[in-house]
């Protein structure tokens, strides 16, 4: 009781605790801004960052421990929805929106930006279809809903499957964002920032589980946002485009629009350089063509639906003291990404302006091949292979079909294009840092809590006591962190390719049974299995096909396969159900329970 | 506490369903026709954005956020009309 105690003191002052957090940070950040002037090296700025940010998660991860099993699944289900939200917030926000996000529509242009849309639309679906009835629900894990409106452990069993597959390709991507920044910032070999990576994941998760992954995710939330708007705030000052830059930044879009045909944005490269990519594409570009609606409409349907079906976001609302705190805690949700979204592509289109414009100090473009070689950031990004200046027709000019960038590093090297004092770099890759380790460890809880909880112990073994359980959940937790750290080593895929193919595993498998299970009292159980089995099938065998042949069937490529998986998981679903008897009387009763916000939670007397 | 007899259960139901398909056409709106129809929507321009740009930036990204907490103020109205409000 002791315990109980404590928690609910730590709740009550939250706004303190966080407040004086956010001072302490800041002041951190002045401090490192002094020491910088007074001729203490980048490299070393980089490791204080990295170190001092991990020191603090690590100890909120330590005073959080806990051996209560509803502290551990669900953070005692007391977190205020602002708290909430946040924790959401990065939860969600992951190496692919904090690292990768601008730099595709930096490269990518307006198709992109079809990512914006489907990642804060998904919110909408969040709120208007699962979240307060999964909260009423009152379940531990997603399959734990599944389980227990279809029943039957066969139906459990395969949304633990499909969880641990979406899961599992998410957080590799996201120990791979955690591997390059620590190798970057400390200096070490990928493959031991990989592990580096994972070691600060642990200590956030393991002794606390959900409890602990809450509070440190707040704190993440604070460090990953300052570090995403700042720089942004900087340029825009330094361009002229005002503090608050979202609101005028229309005239950089007309700007990039005037000068892209005086570049020759869409010539070729004369040579490519592997790994690395030129700008091709206009910065606002909608095509006129059905097909181009298309495939942007598409990718945003992928990403909403993904959204709202992604097991680490749903068990986020679980830990709400009630329904209505977990939709109100949505509304917080999508404000805090909001803030981040609304920025990426401002970053994008100032970040380019910065490169482009010939009027602007910064500009790379039309100088001589020389002179940039020189700069010291492109010196550095070129040693680690990121970056590369060519002279295609040897004219001694940079053109833009000359200069070479990997998509992921134009968050990251912003702060030093823009001519940015190195403490924001420092601040930037902590942000990317607290991204990336925020959304890995709801991801490794999200798996290890679905198999300790619905693996062991709902169907191999209902009589182990809680210590038992809660120590298979952590000695899960350890394993699943490091084959992710052993396949993300692999480097097979890149960060925002493997994000979107776990939205659209998530989507293609899970979206309808647990829609048609608040939303339709005729799903049965033999229709969900079906659903499940069925929709996650069809999207896989698509993705293998068009991965492996690299053709696609009317525009869908590897990023939408949940177009093929979502649809034949719907008609599945619906036709098993209704060959199938309705469901009884009793499973009536408790969807009529769910949708009713009042009294007990589905699930209450079975814990 | 007193069970919640089922006519109102049924009723808060159905007032529940339509304010989400509402919600829902309203997100189908700014979620798909709006980016669907962008180019044309380019030509007029808001703060200096050609419209269907800003609509894809910033546009339907604050509408999401108003629909959640407005959609959250309606259902809260809901729950308390019929009596299965929780506080």
């Amino acid at each position: 009781m002791n315990t109980q105690a404590q928690g609910t003191r730590f709740v009550d002052k939250l706004g303190k605790v966080y407040g004086l957090y956010t001072l302490g940070f800041l002041g951190f950040f002045a401090l490192m801004a002094i020491i910088e002037q007074f001729g203490v090296g980048a490299r070393t700025i980089g490791v204080l960052f990295l170190l001092f940010t991990l020191a603090i998660y690590a100890t909120i991860g330590w005073l959080s421990r806990t051996m209560q099993v509803d502290a551990y699944y669900v953070a005692g289900r007391e977190v205020p929805s602002l708290y909430n939200g946040m924790a959401t917030a990065a939860d969600w926000m992951s190496g692919a929106s904090f690292v990768a996000l601008a730099g595709g529509i930096y490269f990518g242009g307006y198709p992109y930006l079809g990512f914006v849309i489907g990642w804060t639309g998904g919110y909408v679906l969040v709120n208007a279809l699962m979240a307060p009835y999964l909260r009423k629900f009152g379940c531990y894990t997603v399959p734990d809903f599944i389980g227990t409106r279809y029943g039957g452990n066969t139906a459990r069993f395969v949304a633990v499957i499909i969880l641990v597959v979406t899961s599992f390709t998410y957080v590799t991507a996201q120990i791979n964002a955690t591997g390059t920044i620590a190798a970057r910032a400390l200096h070490i070999p990928f493959e031991v920032g990989v592990w580096f990576g994972l070691l600060g994941i642990l200590l956030c998760s393991m002794l606390g589980g959900m409890r602990a992954v809450t509070w440190t995710q707040v704190a993440q939330y604070i460090v990953l946002i300052i570090a995403y708007l700042v720089p942004v705030i900087w340029m825009s000052n330094a361009q002229g485009f005002g503090v608050i830059p979202h609101f005028t930044y229309g005239e950089a879009v007309a700007r990039i629009t005037e000068l892209e045909p005086l570049l020759g944005v869409g010539a070729a490269a004369v040579e490519s350089v592997p790994g690395v990519k030129i700008v091709t594409s206009l910065h606002n570009g909608p095509a006129d063509s059905a097909l181009y609606n298309w495939k942007f409409v598409t990718l945003a349907l992928c990403m909403m639906a993904g959204t709202a079906s992604l097991p680490h976001i749903l068990m986020r609302y679980f830990t709400t003291p009630t329904v209505r705190a977990a939709r109100r805690s949505v509304s917080w949700s999508l404000f805090f990404i909001f803030l981040l979204y609304f920025t990426a592509p401002a970053l994008a289109t100032l970040t380019k302006l910065q490169l482009f414009d010939p009027n602007l100090a910064t500009a790379v473009i039309g100088k001589s091949i020389e002179h940039v070689q020189n700069l010291e950031w492109i010196k550095q990004w070129t040693s680690v292979g990121m970056l590369a200046v060519t002279d295609g027709n040897k004219d001694g000019i940079l053109q833009i079909n000359e200069f070479f960038m990997r998509p992921d590093i134009v968050v990251l090297a912003t702060p030093e294009i823009a001519g940015l004092p190195y403490v924001i770099s420092g601040l930037v890759a902590a942000g990317g840092m607290a991204a990336a380790m925020s959304t890995a460890d709801g991801l490794l809880l999200a798996i290890a809590n679905a198999l300790s909880h619905d693996l062991y112990y709902k169907i191999i073994d209902p009589k182990a006591d809680t210590a038992r359980r809660l120590i298979v959940a952590r000695v899960l937790l350890i394993v699943i962190g490091a084959l992710g750290a052993a396949v993300a080593s692999l480097q097979l895929t890149g960060i925002l390719g493997a994000v979107a193919w776990a939205f659209c595993f998530a989507c293609s498998g899970l979206f309808f049974p647990l829609v048609l299970g608040v939303w339709w009292k005729r799903a049965t159980t033999a229709g969900a299995i079906a659903g499940m089995v069925l929709g996650f099938a069809a999207g896989s065998i698509y993705l293998w096909w068009t991965y492996t042949t690299g053709e696609t069937w009317i525009g869908l490529d590897h990023l939408r396969f949940g177009i093929i998986g979502m649809p034949v998981s719907l008609v599945a679903m619906v036709v098993v159900s209704l060959m199938t008897p309705a469901p009884d009387e009793e499973i009536q009763q408790m969807v009529d329970n769910t949708r009713d916000p009042s009294g007990a939670t589905i699930l209450e007397a079975s814990h | 506490m007193a069970e919640v007899s089922s006519e109102t259960r049924q009723a808060h139901w159905r007032k529940t369903s339509t304010l989400t398909y509402v919600v829902l056409a309203i997100w189908f709106l700014f979620g798909y026709v709006v980016p669907w129809f962008a180019k044309d929507l380019d030509g007029a321009s808001f703060l200096g954005f050609p419209l269907g740009y800003y609509f894809i930036v910033q546009g339907s990204l604050i509408i999401f956020v108003l629909l959640i907490v407005v959609q959250n103020i309606f259902q809260d109205n809901i729950d308390e009309e019929h009596g299965v409000a929780e506080e």
